[in-house]
């Protein structure tokens, strides 16, 4: 079949570039941390308490992040597909820019809201007389971390809300369901798979966030922050191949999830 | 429907959330443009911070601009007739490749960056050129294209269109691009402005792979950030929003086009 053969040939340009600098870079990683003493670097991963607590809490403080913007992400959205005022259409499409911010730029934002000189730094010193500080803290990173979260689940709140089945809110009305017993269980169960779905997309950006943390310089040490230091610091190749394969399949993990849910994977910054 | 203290209460969240999300960006543009941070706007504004940046980094701004268009171009060339191909054949061997192609968006750009250092790490003249953290780009952006071309062929019914087209007696080169090709202007334009503010703002893989001569935008920010005063890092920060707010905006103005014409 002649049509077959030219319908094939428009695929190889794409097949030959992420063979070469996609797949054949995954296999070298995964090639290397396996190489060196039968994979010893998967085994100081499950006993080096070092690595097992920088894995604990990047995991941790993704999935607190996660739910903080699930519950803050929820109520914006629903309000905003609600009602109609002024101005609504500018708020949207600012609550969208976020979205595409590198790691670094939103960790320099951080600083800006919660650094020596920061707004809250002010405000601290206006109220209390003590410059408030988080930036460079675990509250820093989560801080950050909220930022480039809020938008995403905003965004696939808004997307779900709108195709909401009004006659089943009326029902519920009319039989005297009052605004709690409708959230929870007409307005929620609806927006159960877009939430799981944008949870994992969350909670996969926050765990391979390394801009972000990067800026701050945090003493915590998160998985990405683990990664790099590994790798320049004590120039362990092995090491870093394994933590970041980890990284890798947990974030891939998560996708395939937001996937099986129906949602599109918006970019992943941080 | 009467607005009750829910509405308010709503509101006042709503809006402070959208403050979390803006004060930042504004406060990083006011502060670049003042002389001193600390003073306050009081202290006069200026743009000697702006040319200061100008004087220190506009190398990476060149060297950013450059990779992003390249990045594209790229993008464009492969990107777009392997959605075509994935559209049009349905075979497991399609799925398996659909899988490798979006692959990448799952992967930390750490991982990935580790990975091209560990093959091409050696070869010196690639590691230092600009093209290493081309490629990266590339990897990280095309699955992007790639999904925003393939979700405008899936809502036409490009094959009609097609068959038309075959009927008359184009060949497939000819159907490819007088057929397929404006047919998904809209997804190929949205995949480009994707590619332009993802490439323009990648720091996690370009951090791995820069070299000193080779120094993108936003490594300059990271650079600058840990090392420079807080004014010269706004400038800057100004200057690289600057450039992917027209980017967003036509973004946004491209999304809410076909809703105004239903």
């Amino acid at each position: 079949m002649k049509q077959n053969r030219q319908y094939t040939l428009l695929i190889i340009p794409a097949l030959i570039i992420s063979a070469a600098f996609f797949l054949l870079p995954m296999a070298k990683l995964v090639w290397l941390s396996l190489a060196e003493q039968h994979g010893i670097s998967y085994w100081y991963i499950l006993t080096k308490p070092m690595y097992l607590k920088s894995l604990w809490s990047t995991f941790l403080l993704s999935a607190v992040v996660t739910i903080a913007s699930l519950v803050i992400a929820t109520i914006v959205g629903l309000f905003l597909t609600r009602h109609e005022f002024k101005g609504k259409s500018i708020l949207v499409a600012m609550l969208s820019f976020p979205l595409v911010f590198p790691g670094v730029v939103i960790g320099f934002f951080v600083i800006m809201l919660a650094g020596r000189q920061g707004l809250f730094a002010e405000l601290g010193l206006a109220l209390t007389g003590d410059r408030w500080t988080l930036a460079y803290s675990i509250s820093g990173l989560f801080i950050g971390y909220l930022y480039f979260s809020i938008p995403r689940v905003v965004l696939t709140v808004m997307g779900a809300a709108e195709k909401l089945d009004h006659n089943l809110m009326e029902a519920g009305r009319s039989l005297g369901a009052n605004r709690w017993q409708l959230l929870r269980d007409v307005t929620l169960p609806a927006l159960t798979p877009g939430l799981i779905s944008s949870g994992s997309i969350c909670f996969a950006t926050s765990m391979g966030a390394f801009g972000t943390a990067f800026t701050l310089a945090t003493n915590l040490n998160v998985l990405p922050m683990t990664i790099y230091t590994e790798f320049t610091l004590n120039a362990n190749f092995a090491m870093a191949a394994a933590l970041s394969l980890i990284l890798g399949f947990i974030t891939w993990l998560c996708l395939t999830i937001a996937r099986r849910q129906g949602g599109s994977s918006l970019g992943m910054g941080g | 429907m009467k607005k009750g203290m829910y509405f308010y209460l709503q509101l006042a969240f709503t809006l402070l959330v959208c403050a979390f999300l803006i004060v930042p960006i504004f406060m990083s543009i006011t502060a670049g443009l003042t002389n001193n941070y600390f003073v306050g706007v009081k202290s006069g504004l200026t743009l000697r911070w702006v040319e200061q940046v100008w004087r220190m980094y506009a190398d990476t701004i060149w060297l950013t601009m450059g990779i992003a268009l390249v990045t594209t171009l790229v993008n464009l060339c492969i990107g777009v007739p392997c959605a075509y191909y994935l559209a049009r054949t349905r075979s497991k061997l399609s799925a398996f490749l659909d899988e490798c192609l979006t692959l990448p968006i799952a992967i930390p750009g750490m991982a990935i960056a580790l990975g091209l250092i560990s093959v091409y790490g050696g070869i010196s003249e690639f590691r230092m050129s600009w093209l290493f953290i081309l490629v990266g780009h590339v990897i990280f952006t095309l699955p992007f294209m790639v999904k925003s071309v393939l979700a405008v062929l899936q809502s036409i019914n490009f094959r009609v269109l097609e068959e038309g087209a075959a009927s008359l007696g184009a060949s497939f080169w000819q159907r490819f691009f007088h057929v397929i090709v404006p047919n998904c202007k809209t997804g190929i334009v949205s995949g480009v402005l994707m590619t332009l503010t993802l490439s323009a703002g990648e720091f996690n893989l370009t951090w791995m792979l820069h070299t000193p001569l080779t120094k993108t935008l936003p490594v300059g920010l990271a650079d600058s950030y840990a090392s420079m005063r807080l004014e010269v890092s706004s400038a800057y920060t100004l200057i690289f929003l600057g450039m992917i707010l027209p980017l967003l905006i036509a973004a946004q103005w491209l999304n809410r086009k076909p809703k105004r014409m239903a």
